[in-house]
């Protein structure tokens, strides 16, 4: 029974080093093709290097590959230490690992060879689909089942989000993978036209909602509150927020097809709903922020938590940013644009990829029994990656507004003012200052590769004894 | 798989949409009901993981009250816009209506402007610098994704700046092309001529523009092409423009004078496509840019 006394740290581990490998690998491939961008000669007039290949390949990378091992290390940490409760199914556990670095791996053969479902965030093949059917439901079990096995009656804020991303991931990734499949590595999506377009919207930007919002706000709830050692700001703020969070996302795909086929209705509710997201949204990022009151000062001393308060600031930023780009008048300038993909990336980097590096570095040394090689190094690597987001996004809302109002000036005889090839010649240098803000955030990835590995070599894997709850 | 023009959709958002209102406003009541608002920031009494807790502090009221006017908002746009299912709102607007209203507007400014363009002769209007400038920005934004910027062309699409014409470089059929577009059928001969056959032709064909060939095999390829090809490009190679078979003897080339790509040409076939315009621009405007690409030739 001494083994039923010790939390399942190996998982959590082989998850956590995966992350920062598949987080570098991510990003490279992102700052290949932001170069391909630029200088379009380098993709070596090679296939599978050209920019419609590894541009899958980079989301699915930093999305599923290290935004997805982020949330399976932190999920089974924080189940198993919010529940005081070792992890339900080891071997499920270690099948989900296993069959989620499958997933990757195929993901990372298959995209640069050009198969591909041909749905955004969506493009694995339905072979690969299935594995992660597979793979989700026993993540559903190991969690649920720790969550069913736990000492203290109240089910933990942070749970709330993991356990709302896991079950609503399992539907949308179900609902929108639905295809027929004709050959081994070709399908075809089982609805048609406007539908398709639809469905997909409602998963992408649920995926957007549930992978990366949801279950990220999963982490926040249990690193911050850690790192400062100060109770959650308001347990009622949580439960309005939870609640109206996962309630109104599912409903604001429709503003990814303003003004498209989509008939009018689907889009008005869309754009309401999105906006109704404004509050909820920030619900989150005042908890995060307002854990800290009474305790400020340690931003000055701690980057770790300077990392995730950061990003919790930048989610604040982006989830306003949303609902704006979420209203039809402002949305038919922003949509086509690169205001679209700086608004994703001062998401994925400053919210999603900022939040995942703070938890990374409180949690790895804690799993290794070791304290962290150079604190020096994190502050480097946070002023560093923080410069790198600034660029990366204001090159591109600059760029965005700059191609929206190009494309809609029109002249005194009614033609537009500039062709498309003007409004491309236009962006160039934008897209060398987006380069290089994605070249200075990897470099912060390396640093941080080489701090944990200076942090964990030749150290023994720890196991932690569960301690009993106190009330 | 239900369609979104059948009954079901709409109704089920609809009737979905309005009890979600309801049940976030019922969610923050909930939240702010006396005895739920008391301002002592006590922990709720729970511990996780040895120091986890966490305060109840009341909802932040600036938030609340943020909360409270997208919600607000939101009803108020359902009123007036569609969005609950078969509810058509109060303004009557639809994107359709929007598109076409705009578009009528657009047409009411400016098709004055080019119809007085429109009785002008092809010829004289070209000269017209005022009209060119127009002309060159309905170059810029339709034509010069294929044929570029500087109407120079690129393999597979014609240079409008040099004298060769595949179709006629006369005004009037200058505008017929745009009107209704084009479509050339070089037929693949790679199987009637064989592998020789092609390589013979090819040679053939350079000789004709005066390139440097194989003697033996271009003769041998004259004959083929007295069979096979003449019908179109003329005895002589010169082409026939009312076919679109292009000039032979010219160093002219759309698909490349290299001989491989000659080669792929006959063996292959080549299907250039210009699209029709006249739905698309209307006709003035396409008179417009008949002069201008007319202008374009007669530069130099």
């Amino acid at each position: 029974m001494a083994t039923q006394e010790m939390y399942n740290y190996k998982v959590v581990r082989q998850f956590s080093i995966m992350t920062i490998v598949w987080g570098i690998v991510g990003m490279l491939v992102g700052v290949s093709i932001a170069a391909q961008m630029a200088w379009p000669a380098l993709n070596f007039d090679i296939p599978w290097l050209t920019f419609g290949r590894l541009r899958s390949l980079h989301t699915n990378a930093v999305i599923f590959a290290f935004g997805g091992s982020a949330l399976f290390a932190t999920s089974y940490y924080v189940v198993q230490r919010t529940c005081h409760a070792r992890l339900f199914a080891p071997t499920l556990a270690a099948f989900t690992f296993w069959g989620w670095q499958l997933v990757i791996l195929s993901a990372a053969i298959t995209l640069p060879l050009g198969y591909t479902s041909s749905k955004e965030y969506a493009e694995l093949e339905w072979p690969i689909d299935i594995l992660i059917t597979l793979v989700w439901v026993a993540y559903a079990v190991v969690f649920f089942g720790t969550i069913v096995k736990r000492k203290i009656p109240h089910i933990y804020v942070a749970n709330w989000f993991y356990g709302a991303f896991i079950i609503a991931v399992a539907v949308l990734h179900i609902f929108n993978s639905a295809a027929v499949p004709v050959s081994f590595l070709k399908s075809y999506s089982a609805y048609a036209g406007v539908q398709d377009a639809m469905v997909q919207w409602w998963y992408g930007h649920n995926a957007v909602g549930f992978f990366l919002t949801a279950g990220f706000l999963g982490m926040m709830y249990y690193f911050i509150p850690k790192q400062v050692n100060r109770p959650v700001y308001s347990y009622r703020l949580s439960v309005v927020h939870f609640w109206a969070l996962i309630f109104t996302y599912i409903w604001a795909g429709p503003h990814h097809l303003h003004y498209t086929a989509l008939p009018d209705w689907a889009q008005s509710v869309g754009m309401v709903f999105s906006l109704i997201l404004l509050a909820p949204s920030w619900g989150g990022m005042i908890n995060g922020i307002m854990t800290l009151s009474g305790a400020w000062e340690k931003l000055r001393t701690d980057p770790i938590l300077r990392f995730l308060i950061v990003s919790v600031s930048f989610y604040g930023m982006s989830t306003f940013e949303g609902p704006m780009m979420a209203i039809k008048t402002v949305n038919a300038l922003s949509h086509y644009t690169d205001w679209t993909i700086g608004h994703v990336h001062s998401g994925a980097l400053g919210w999603v990829a900022m939040v995942t590096i703070g938890c990374m570095y409180y949690l790895i040394p804690r799993l290794f029994g070791r304290e962290v090689h150079s604190v020096k190094l994190i502050e480097v690597h946070f002023w560093i990656s923080t410069i790198g987001i600034v660029l990366y996004i204001t090159a591109m809302w600059v760029s965005g507004i700059m191609q929206g109002l190009m494309w809609r000036a029109v002249n005194t005889d009614g033609t537009l003012t500039y062709s498309f090839v003007e409004s491309v010649q236009a962006t160039h240098p934008f897209y060398v200052v987006r380069f290089m803000g994605g070249v200075l955030f990897l470099t912060g990835m390396i640093i941080m590769a080489y701090n944990i590995w200076k942090t964990i070599a030749g150290a023994k894997a720890i196991e932690a004894a569960i301690p009993a709850p106190s009330h | 798989m239900a369609d979104f023009t059948s009954n079901f959709w709409p109704w089920f958002i609809g009737i979905t949409t309005i009890i979600s209102f309801i049940a976030v406003l019922a969610l923050i009541r909930w939240m702010t009901e006396p005895g739920k608002t008391d301002d002592d920031p006590q922990t709720m009494g729970h511990t996780w993981d040895g120091d986890l807790a966490e305060y109840n502090n009341p909802l932040p009221s600036w938030w609340l009250k943020l909360f409270y006017i997208t919600i607000f908002f939101g009803i108020g746009y359902l009123a007036l816009y569609p969005g609950l299912g078969f509810y058509q709102g109060l303004l009557g607007w639809t994107e359709i209506k929007e598109y076409e209203s705009e578009v009528a507007t657009a047409d009411k400014q400016f098709a004055p402007l080019y119809d007085r363009y429109q009785n002008q002769e092809l010829a004289t209007l070209a000269t017209d610098t005022e009209a060119m400038k127009t002309g060159s920005r309905l170059f810029a934004n339709y034509c010069s994704s294929c044929h570029g910027s500087d109407a120079r062309g690129a393999k597979g699409f014609p240079n409008l700046r040099d004298d060769d014409w595949l179709y006629g470089g006369d005004p009037n059929t200058i505008k017929a092309t745009i009107l209704n577009g084009r479509s050339a059928a070089m037929p693949p001969w790679g199987a009637v001529l064989g592998e020789e056959g092609v390589h013979n032709v090819t040679q053939y064909v350079i000789s004709l523009s005066g390139g440097k060939a194989d003697a033996t095999a271009a003769s041998a390829g004259g004959e083929k092409y007295k069979q096979l090809c003449f019908a179109c490009h003329g005895v002589d190679g010169k082409g026939n423009q009312a076919l679109g078979a292009p000039n032979l003897t010219d160093k002219v080339w759309l698909y490349g004078g290299l001989p491989t790509q000659i080669s792929k040409s006959i063996a292959t076939g080549r299907n250039g496509h210009m699209p029709a315009h006249k739905d698309f621009l209307g006709e003035a405007k396409v008179h417009l840019l008949a002069a201008y690409i007319f202008s374009l030739s007669n530069e130099k």
